[in-house]
């Protein structure tokens, strides 16, 4: 059993609170959980693969594996690549009904648009978006 | 006896200078703000907030056809700040002006009225590739409607235009140059008077982007002989929605109507409509007068400084940046042209300038970071974007330090 939705989100809710909301500290520590994520493979870099609405590019995919949806992810900034980053630590490895249901309170408990702008947060709502739509898309391939 | 000149009386008191605006002082993230964003719009001195809030205050009133005291006084002051446009760019006539609401309105109304007469299937309007889409997209918009060609100068990769393929492209088919006086994105500054001289020998007309021009350098529409040339107040300390253009008598005289309304008409019935004269025939409506009374503080803040002695410091902040970038690892300049306004566009190896433009932002940095509106001249360089500090007479060469030190620190922790 992964670790629940809930419980990662208030991990990393407690890991921004000790960066006291300062932005240029805050932005350091997110491209450092961007490189840390899992590589994704060149051959997936697809126009297809890229999430809409992001200014930014984005890649991501979704696959499952047992009863859980994967997700790889990656992005051409490396901020927008530790965003996404968290969102694959949450919801990668899930199942898929936890996926569509989850509520998301982390990006308001960690003050995240006050410090990535309007724009930033238009695109990573764009995200969860996506990742909740392949997860729901997954759901019957899993059931069957 | 004469006096001795030492050149300290013509410098300029920088911190008596910052303190005419008040936006600059204040913190950004925790940071005194840096604002390096002025190509896209520059922050706005006392006078001109002042000049706007007398307006609305004191005597707000629509112009020129009331009798009454405050149309009077509104009119007047509308009327004066036509005036100084006239002497800041010094043409003929101040029936030669024409209130937009900026740059690229200006190039629009020359499009739908100068470009609707004038140009013909077949014809040839010439830009540059360093255009701003607003002096791309009017004239394709045109050229489509009437089966006219877009024909382009190319840049070579220092920024600087390639002069010799320009004069290649002009023939009697030409009927309109438009290009800009300087660059928004690399800061280059254009040979326009030799562009200008060029497209005249063919007959042709010219229009100058003076959106860039207009805070840093001299501009005389005379002594260039241009057919237009387009201003915005707010990229010289104005407000914004307000700018000019100017054209020549006899053009304007001959080209239709931009917009249909009050204003622009002498006498209207269904039968027939009779047109203003210049420069009202092309102010349709209610103009932004708020602004335009503002816009003239702007002027005179300008010339209270001197545009030169500005732009003397401003270049010295770009020699400064210039200095202090290059020598930061794996910084590329982009656009390395012998002149250049106060702009420095620049590019970090394996750094995306969208992650350089919010690091720097969290330091009270304000950089711009994109194509710019230039995203042609973007895919002649085969880039997508690049960060972009641009500097107006406000900023200091210890704000350069602060983005330097910002800039330093990405590149360590990048890499």
């Amino acid at each position: 059993m992964p670790e629940s939705i809930k419980d990662i989100q208030n991990s990393i809710v407690e890991e921004f609170s000790i960066l006291d909301g300062d932005q240029e500290m805050t932005n350091f520590y997110i491209m450092e959980l961007g490189q840390k994520l899992d590589a994704m493979d060149e051959h997936l870099k697809t126009e297809e693969n890229i999430v809409k609405g992001c200014q930014s590019k984005v890649w991501l995919t979704a696959d499952v594996d047992g009863d859980a949806v994967v997700f790889k992810a990656d992005s051409n900034t490396a901020i927008t690549k530790g965003l996404v980053s968290l969102l694959v630590r949450i919801l990668s490895g899930q199942k898929a009904d936890d996926i569509v249901n989850a509520e998301l309170f982390f990006p308001q408990e960690i003050g995240m648009d006050r410090f990535i702008g309007t724009q930033r947060s238009n695109g990573f709502a764009a995200m969860i978006k996506q990742m909740k739509m392949y997860a729901f898309a997954l759901k019957s391939k899993i059931e069957a | 006896m004469s006096e001795v000149k030492t050149g300290i009386k013509d410098q300029l008191d920088i911190e008596a200078i910052r303190k005419e605006f008040p936006v600059l002082h204040q913190e950004v993230n925790g940071k005194p703000l840096a604002y390096f964003d002025n190509a896209a719009t520059t922050q706005k001195p006392l006078a001109v907030i002042n000049a706007l809030n007398d307006y609305y205050k004191g005597y707000n009133a629509n112009i020129h056809r009331g009798i009454h005291t405050l149309a009077e006084r509104a009119t007047k002051a509308f009327e004066v700040t036509r005036e100084s446009i006239r002497a800041f760019i010094n043409a003929k006539e101040r029936e030669e002006i024409i209130f937009t609401k900026g740059t690229t309105e200006s190039i629009n109304l020359v499009a739908a009225t100068f470009g609707r007469q004038e140009i013909k299937a077949g014809d040839e309007i010439i830009v540059s590739e360093l255009e701003h889409h607003s002096n791309i997209v009017p004239w394709q918009i045109l050229a489509e409607e009437k089966g006219a060609d877009i024909l382009v100068i190319p840049v070579f990769e220092n920024g600087e235009l390639d002069m010799e393929s320009y004069k290649k492209l002009l023939s009697e088919k030409t009927k309109l140059v438009a290009v800009n006086h300087a660059s928004n994105s690399l800061g280059t500054i254009n040979p326009i008077k030799e562009i200008i001289t060029a497209a005249h020998a063919v007959g042709a007309k010219v229009l100058i982007d003076g959106a860039q021009a207009s805070a840093h350098l001299p501009i005389d529409v005379q002594e260039l002989n241009c057919d237009f040339y387009a201003i915005s107040a707010h990229k010289f300390y104005g407000p914004t929605g307000t700018g000019a253009l100017y054209g020549k008598r006899e053009l304007l005289e001959n080209m239709p109507p931009y917009q249909g309304g009050g204003e622009m008409i002498k006498d209207v019935s269904f039968k027939k409509t009779t047109f203003n004269d210049i420069p009202y025939k092309f102010e349709a409506g209610t103009p932004n007068i708020g602004d335009v009374i503002a816009f003239n503080e702007a002027i005179n803040f300008v010339n209270k400084h001197g545009k030169s002695a500005m732009a003397a410091y401003e270049n010295e902040l770009l020699n400064y940046a210039t200095e202090k970038l290059s020598a930061i690892d794996g910084l590329d300049i982009i656009g390395t042209s012998k002149a250049k306004v106060s702009v420095i566009s620049f590019l970090i190896e394996a750094i995306h300038p969208f992650d350089i433009g919010q690091m720097l932002d969290a330091r009270g940095v304000a950089v711009r970071t994109g194509h710019h509106c230039t995203q042609p001249l973007m895919e002649r360089l085969g880039i997508e974007g690049t960060v972009r500090a641009s500097f107006a007479v406000y900023n200091t060469k210890d704000e350069i330090d602060r983005m330097v030190e910002g800039l330093d620190r990405i590149v360590k922790f990048m890499k």
